[in-house]
C-alpha cells in the first residue's frame, strides 16, 4: 500500500500504462519537458521520450484530431486538455469525429482515445469563468462517447488506466480541487476499476443523494451533518457518467424511495436532469418524494472573486438543506 | 358492454351504504344525473344520480342490502353515443350525489374540516409509491383519507402507509379514521340465549357505536364539570322568546350555549383542535356539531362558522338543521367538519353528564337541565336556575385548567348576560 | 515558391517511368471513375438515390498522385470528391455503389452516411465526415503514428480549396511542418467552394504559397494533367520516405458538375466558365494523350470502355439487389462490441 494523492494516482496510471505498453502516448500543451500544468506527467518526459510524450502546439482541435489519427494507426494516445474550458475548440473533433469513427464507420473502425480534462471550480480554485467549467452534461450528451468522473484516489487510478485500454474514446474529468485534497492508500498491485459500475460510498436509508467527483466530498459532509438529526443519506457515486449504471440507481431509489442529485455543473439540462429523467421512468412507483437537484447556478461559470464563485457552487449547507427538505417531505 | 355503477363514496368515512329503493326498475330507461337509488348511509340518506345516461340492463343489490363503497350495485346499457369513453370517467367510479337533498352546498371549507381533506380527492396527491403501496396491500381510499400523515403538510409518507401495514397486520387496532366496522365491533362474545332477541344494527347505530368506541379506545378522556346560574339568560329569554317567535325563529337554550360556547373557544383556541402525532392542530374556523336526536339514535349537524353567527343567526341556523334532521333531509355537508361538538342531554333531564369526544376533535360539550336550586348568592340563599355545564376532553391536547377556564368563560358569559350580546 | 508544371509533351510518361500498360490501366481509373459518377447521377435523377456528390473533373488529379504511393502498404484519408482515389486504393465500383443505395453491406459506413463518405478499413482508407478539413488532423496524426512506429506509411490526404479555410487545416499544416511528417497534403483547388469563388476564400492565386509558411515545400500543378500529378506525387511521396516531410500538391481542377444534386451551379457560374471547364476535362486531356502517344488506339479504347459499361452495370445492379439496413441494428457500434 502507498498513500497517493489524486494527482500521484492518475499520474501513475498513465505511468504504467505507458511502461506496460508503448503504443501508449500522451499529448497536450506543456505535457514534455513541464510535466503538465499540474504535474500529472512530470517526469514522462525523461523516460520516455520526446515522441511519446508530446508537447503539442496551443491547439485543441489538433490535440484531439491528431490523437484521432494515431489511434487509427495503432498508438493509445491520451489527449491532456490543459483546462476542460479550453476543449470547446476541439468540440467538433471530439463529437463529430471520435464519438462517430466507430459508427460512422459500421464498427470498421474504433477511435481509442482518452481525453484528459482538469474541470470544476469553487472558492479554492480561482478559476473564474475559463478555468472552472464543468463540460459533462455536454459530452455525456454525445452518444459514444464514455464519461469518466473519478472522485476517490484509488478509482482515479483504476478508472484512469481502463479508460487508457478502453477501445472507445474516453472523456476522463479530473476535479482540479481533488488532486492535491486528498490522499489515500493504495494498492502497490496493478488493479483496475472497470468503467460503468457506481458505487454507494454511504448507506442509508431515509434518501439517496447521487453525485460524482468532487461534489461526492460536499455531499458525504452533508449526508454526515444531516445524520445527527436522524436523517441516514445513502450516497451512491456515479463515477461514470457514460455509460451511466441505471441498475445500481433505480436500485437505491427503489430502496430509499427519494432521490437528490447534486453536481457542480449549471443545473439546467445538468446530468441531473437525466438520472432524474431515468428516476421518473424506470422507478415512478418508487418514488415518495419528487426527485431534487442541488446543481451550479444557471451563470456562464464559476466568477473568480471568491464571494462569488461561493455563491456559485452547491455548498455542504446548501446540499444539507436540501437533505432535509426531501427527507421531512 | 353495460357499464357497472358502482355505490358511490358519499362521504369522508362513508365506506358502506344500504339500497333503501330503486328508483328505476331494469328496463327503464335513465337519464344521466336522474335519480336512480335511494341510498341510506350511517351519516345521510340521499338519492344516487345516474351518472350515465342508459338503459337499467339489471339491479346487482336488492333494496335493504348493504354494499362496501365502490361494490357494483347495477348494470346501465350506456347509449351508442356515450361509447365506452363515458364508461371510465370518473362520475361512474365516484359519482357526486346530484339529488336535492345532498348536491346544493358541495363545497365545504377545508380548514374547519375534521378530518384532514380526503387525500384521494383531486388536488391531494400520494406519492406513486404510496398509491403502489396502497394497492398492494388492499388499502381503501377512505382509509388513506383518514390514515395520519407526517410528511410535508400532513402528506401520508411511505414511513406512514408502512407503519399502518405492519400495525395491521399485527392485529393492531385500527387508526383513528379507518371507521371500517369491522373492528369496532365489540370483540367480547355475547351468545343470544333462550327467547333473547337480536336487535338488527341499523347503519346509524352501527356507525354511533364504531365512533364512540374508537374514540374511548384513542382518547384518554378527562371531564370538567361547573355550576352556571342561568338567571340572567332564562330571564331574558322569557322576555323576547314570543317575539323571536314571530319572526320565525325559535330562540332555543341551545342557541345560547352555541354562542357562549364560540366566545370560550375563541379565548381558547386550543379547545378548538384536534390531536394529531405532528402536533395539535388547531382549527381556524369554528364549526360547532350539535346532536339532535333523530328517531333511529343522534344526528349530529354541524353549523358552520358558529362564532360569525349572531344569537338570532345562530338561532335560525339551529332550527334549520334540526327541521332537516328530524325529515331526514341533512346533507352531507351539513354533518362534515365540525370541530367542537355540543350535546344536550338536559333536554331529557339530565342534570351531570360526560360525553364522549367526537374523533377528530378535543372536546365535547355537555349542557344539561337547568333546574331551579337553592344558591348561596350575597351569603344570602336564593332561588336561581342552575345548570351543569360538562366538558369532556382529550387530556393529550390540553389539560384540566384550560378546560376550567373554558367552562368558566362560559359562566361568566351565561351569568352576565344582558342585552345586545 | 509555387512551381507551375502544367506543360504536356509527349513521351513524358517514359521519362516517368511508367510503361504502356500503366497508362492504359490509370486510363481506366479515370474512365471508371467518370463511368460511375455518371451512372450515380443518373440514378439520382431517376429517383432511384437521394443524393450525389460528384467528383467529375477530379479524377486526373486523384489518380496521378494515387499512381505514385504503394496502394497496399499506405493509407488515404479522402474528402467527398475522393471517388477516383478510392477505386485506385482498392474500392471497387460495387463497393461504390453500394454507399450510393445505403445498402447493408455497404463497407464505408453501412448505410450510415451520406453518399460519398467512403472508407475502408482493409485498404487502409480512413473514416470521413462532413465538416470540412478535418481528415486533414486525422491524417497527420496517422502519419505521426506511422513515423513513430516506423512503419514507413505515407498517408494521403486531399481537401477542396475552401476547407483550407478552416482552423483544423491550419493545426494539421503546423502540426505535419512541426514533426516532417510522412503525408502528401493534396488540394484540389476547383476554384468554387459550392458557389464562393477563389477571389473570396483567400488572399493569394494559389492556396500552395502557404506550404512555405509551415515550413514545407508547396507545388502547384495542373489537375488535368494526369501525368504532372504523377510526377509531383512521386517527389512527394520519395520527399516522405525519405524523412523529409511533408508536400503540399494543389492541384488545379475542373470542377465539370455542379457542387451537388442539391445545386444548380448556372445560378453563380458563367456559361463560359462552365464551357472552359469542360475543354479541360481530365479524361479528354489524357486521352488525347495517350492517343498522339499512341497507346490508345480504337480497338483499345473500345475494349475498355466496354469493360467499364460492364462494371459499372454490374455494380448498379448488384448494389440496388442488396438489402437495406435492418433496422434492429440502429444502435450497434456505437461502443466496441467485442
Amino acid at each position: 500500500m502507498a498513500e497517493l494523492r489524486y494527482l500521484d494516482a492518475i499520474r501513475l496510471a498513465m505511468y504504467e500504462e505507458m511502461r506496460r505498453d508503448e503504443r501508449v502516448v500522451v499529448l497536450g500543451e506543456d505535457v514534455g519537458i513541464k510535466g503538465g500544468v499540474f504535474g500529472a506527467t512530470d517526469g514522462f518526459y525523461a523516460e520516455f521520450g520526446e515522441a511519446r510524450v508530446l508537447d503539442t502546439p496551443l491547439a485543441e482541435s489538433l490535440i484531439v484530431g491528431t490523437a484521432i489519427g494515431m489511434a487509427a494507426n495503432g498508438l493509445v494516445p491520451i489527449a491532456e486538455i490543459q483546462f476542460a474550458d479550453f476543449i470547446h475548440p476541439a468540440f467538433n473533433q471530439v463529437v463529430s469525429e471520435a464519438a462517430r469513427i466507430r459508427y460512422r464507420s459500421n464498427g470498421a473502425f474504433g477511435c481509442p482515445i482518452t481525453i484528459r480534462a482538469p474541470y470544476g471550480g469553487g472558492v479554492e480554485v480561482h478559476g473564474g469563468l475559463y478555468h472552472s467549467q464543468s463540460i459533462e452534461a455536454t459530452f455525456a450528451h454525445v452518444p459514444g462517447l464514455k464519461v469518466v468522473t473519478p472522485y476517490t484516489v484509488y478509482d482515479a487510478k483504476g478508472l484512469l488506466k481502463s479508460a487508457i485500454r478502453d477501445p472507445d474514446p474516453v472523456l476522463f474529468l479530473e476535479h482540479k480541487r481533488l488532486y492535491r485534497a486528498i490522499r489515500e492508500d493504495v494498492p502497490d498491485d496493478e488493479y483496475l476499476v472497470p468503467i460503468g459500475p457506481a458505487a454507494v460510498r454511504r448507506p442509508g436509508s431515509t434518501l439517496t443523494a447521487f453525485a460524482y467527483g468532487q461534489m461526492l466530498h460536499e455531499t458525504l459532509r452533508a449526508a454526515e451533518r444531516v445524520a445527527a438529526e436522524g436523517i441516514d443519506v445513502e450516497v451512491v457515486d456515479l463515477r461514470t457518467l457514460k455509460p451511466l449504471d441505471t441498475e445500481t440507481i433505480l436500485g437505491s431509489v427503489r430502496k430509499t424511495s427519494k432521490a437528490m442529485i447534486v453536481y457542480e455543473d449549471n443545473r439546467f439540462l445538468g446530468f441531473g436532469a437525466e438520472v432524474a429523467a431515468i428516476i421518473a421512468e424506470e422507478a415512478f412507483d418508487a418514488l415518495d418524494g419528487p426527485v431534487l437537484r442541488v446543481a451550479g447556478l444557471d451563470v456562464p461559470a464559476v466568477p473568480y472573486a471568491d464571494t462569488l464563485a461561493a455563491a456559485f457552487m452547491p455548498t455542504v449547507d446548501r446540499i444539507a438543506e436540501t437533505m432535509r427538505r426531501l427527507a421531512a417531505y | 358492454m353495460p357499464v357497472e355503477i358502482k355505490l358511490p363514496q358519499l362521504g369522508e368515512s362513508i365506506h358502506e351504504g344500504t339500497i333503501a329503493r330503486w328508483l328505476k326498475k331494469p328496463g327503464d330507461r335513465v337519464e344521466k344525473y336522474e335519480p336512480l337509488a335511494e341510498i341510506t348511509t350511517d351519516k345521510v340518506n340521499v338519492e344516487m344520480p345516474s351518472p350515465i345516461g342508459g338503459r337499467l340492463v339489471e339491479v346487482l343489490v336488492a333494496e335493504g342490502e348493504t354494499r362496501q363503497v365502490g361494490a357494483p350495485i347495477a348494470l346501465i346499457e350506456t347509449a351508442v353515443a356515450e361509447g365506452p369513453a363515458g364508461s371510465s370517467e370518473a362520475p361512474v367510479t365516484t359519482p357526486v350525489p346530484a339529488a336535492a337533498p345532498v348536491s346544493s352546498a358541495a363545497s365545504a371549507p377545508s380548514a374547519g374540516a375534521v378530518a384532514p381533506p380526503p387525500r384521494t380527492a383531486a388536488g391531494v396527491r400520494l406519492s406513486p409509491l404510496v398509491r403502489k403501496l396502497a394497492e398492494e396491500h388492499r388499502i381503501p381510499a377512505h382509509v388513506l383519507d383518514a390514515l395520519p400523515g407526517t410528511g410535508a403538510g400532513g402528506r401520508l409518507t411511505k414511513d406512514d402507509l408502512l407503519r399502518y401495514i405492519a400495525d395491521r397486520a399485527a392485529g393492531a387496532p385500527a387508526p383513528p379514521a379507518d371507521r371500517s366496522p369491522s373492528p369496532a365491533v365489540p370483540t367480547a362474545a355475547v351468545a343470544p340465549g333462550t327467547g333473547d332477541e337480536v336487535m338488527k344494527l341499523s347503519p346509524v347505530r352501527r356507525a354511533i357505536a364504531q365512533r364512540m368506541a374508537q374514540s374511548k379506545r384513542e382518547i384518554p378522556h378527562a371531564y370538567g364539570v361547573i355550576e352556571v346560574d342561568m338567571h340572567a339568560v332564562v330571564t331574558w329569554r322569557e322576555a323576547h322568546k314570543d317575539a323571536w317567535r314571530r319572526d320565525g325563529v325559535a330562540l332555543t337554550y341551545t342557541a345560547f350555549f352555541i354562542r357562549a360556547a364560540c366566545e370560550a373557544l375563541r379565548a381558547n383556541p386550543v379547545v378548538n383542535s384536534a390531536w394529531s402525532e405532528e402536533g395539535v392542530v388547531l382549527r381556524r374556523a369554528i364549526n360547532i356539531g350539535v346532536g339532535i336526536a333523530v328517531d333511529e339514535g343522534l344526528v349530529v349537524p354541524v353549523i358552520r362558522g358558529a362564532d360569525q353567527l349572531s344569537l338570532s343567526g345562530v338561532a335560525r341556523a339551529l332550527d334549520d338543521l334540526t327541521r332537516r334532521a328530524r325529515a331526514g333531509r341533512l346533507t352531507l355537508d351539513d354533518i362534515q367538519g365540525g370541530t367542537f361538538t355540543l350535546t344536550n342531554p338536559g333536554v331529557f333531564g339530565s342534570i351531570w353528564s360526560m360525553p364522549i369526544v367526537v374523533p377528530g376533535q378535543a372536546a365535547i360539550l355537555a349542557t344539561d337541565a337547568i333546574v331551579k336550586r337553592a344558591v348561596v348568592r350575597d351569603d344570602a340563599i336564593a332561588i336561581r336556575p342552575v345548570m351543569h355545564l360538562g366538558l369532556s376532553f382529550d387530556h393529550r391536547i390540553f389539560d384540566g385548567a384550560v378546560a376550567m377556564r373554558f367552562l368558566n368563560h362560559m359562566k361568566e358569559w351565561f351569568e352576565t348576560f344582558r342585552d345586545g350580546r | 515558391m509555387a512551381v507551375h508544371k502544367t506543360r504536356v509533351h509527349l513521351a513524358r510518361h517514359e521519362a516517368l517511368g511508367l510503361d504502356t500498360g500503366d497508362l492504359l490501366e490509370m486510363y481506366y481509373y479515370l474512365a471508371l471513375a467518370r463511368a460511375i459518377d455518371e451512372r450515380m447521377w443518373v440514378l439520382q435523377r431517376a429517383g432511384l438515390v437521394p443524393f450525389v456528390i460528384s467528383g467529375q473533373g477530379h479524377e486526373g488529379a486523384q489518380v496521378g498522385v494515387m499512381w505514385a504511393i504503394d496502394r497496399e502498404r499506405d493509407w488515404l484519408v479522402p474528402f467527398y470528391r475522393s471517388l477516383a482515389a478510392c477505386l485506385v486504393k482498392g474500392m471497387t465500383p460495387r463497393d461504390l455503389m453500394l454507399g450510393l443505395f445505403s445498402r447493408a453491406n455497404d463497407p464505408s459506413s453501412g448505410g450510415r452516411q451520406m453518399p460519398a463518405h467512403w472508407a475502408h478499413n482493409a485498404h487502409k482508407i480512413f473514416t470521413t465526415s462532413s465538416p470540412v478539413a478535418t481528415q486533414y488532423l486525422h491524417a497527420v496524426g496517422v502519419a505521426y503514428a506511422a513515423k513513430l512506429r516506423g512503419t514507413g506509411e505515407v498517408v494521403v490526404t486531399s481537401i477542396g480549396e475552401g476547407s483550407t479555410s478552416q482552423g483544423d487545416w491550419h493545426e494539421a499544416m503546423n502540426f505535419a511542418g512541426i514533426h516532417r511528417l510522412p503525408v502528401i497534403l493534396m488540394v484540389e483547388n476547383n476554384r468554387y467552394a459550392i458557389s464562393v469563388p477563389t477571389r473570396l476564400q483567400m488572399g493569394v492565386p494559389d492556396v500552395a504559397v502557404r506550404a512555405e509558411g509551415y515550413g514545407f515545400p508547396g507545388i502547384v500543378v495542373d489537375g488535368s494533367d494526369v501525368l504532372a500529378c504523377y510526377e509531383a506525387g512521386c517527389e512527394a511521396v520519395r520527399r516522405a520516405r525519405a524523412d523529409e516531410g511533408p508536400t503540399l500538391i494543389e492541384c488545379k481542377v475542373e470542377r465539370l458538375t455542379a457542387h451537388s444534386s442539391e445545386d444548380r451551379q448556372e445560378k453563380y457560374r458563367p456559361t463560359s466558365d462552365i464551357e472552359a471547364s469542360r475543354s479541360k476535362d481530365p479524361l479528354v486531356v489524357f486521352k488525347h494523350y495517350l492517343e498522339h502517344a499512341g497507346v490508345l488506339d480504337e480497338a483499345r479504347y473500345t475494349e475498355i470502355h466496354a469493360r467499364i459499361r460492364a462494371e459499372v452495370t454490374d455494380a448498379t445492379d448488384y448494389a440496388e439487389a442488396q438489402p437495406m439496413p435492418d433496422p434492429s441494428t440502429v444502435a450497434r457500434h456505437v461502443f466496441f462490441e467485442g
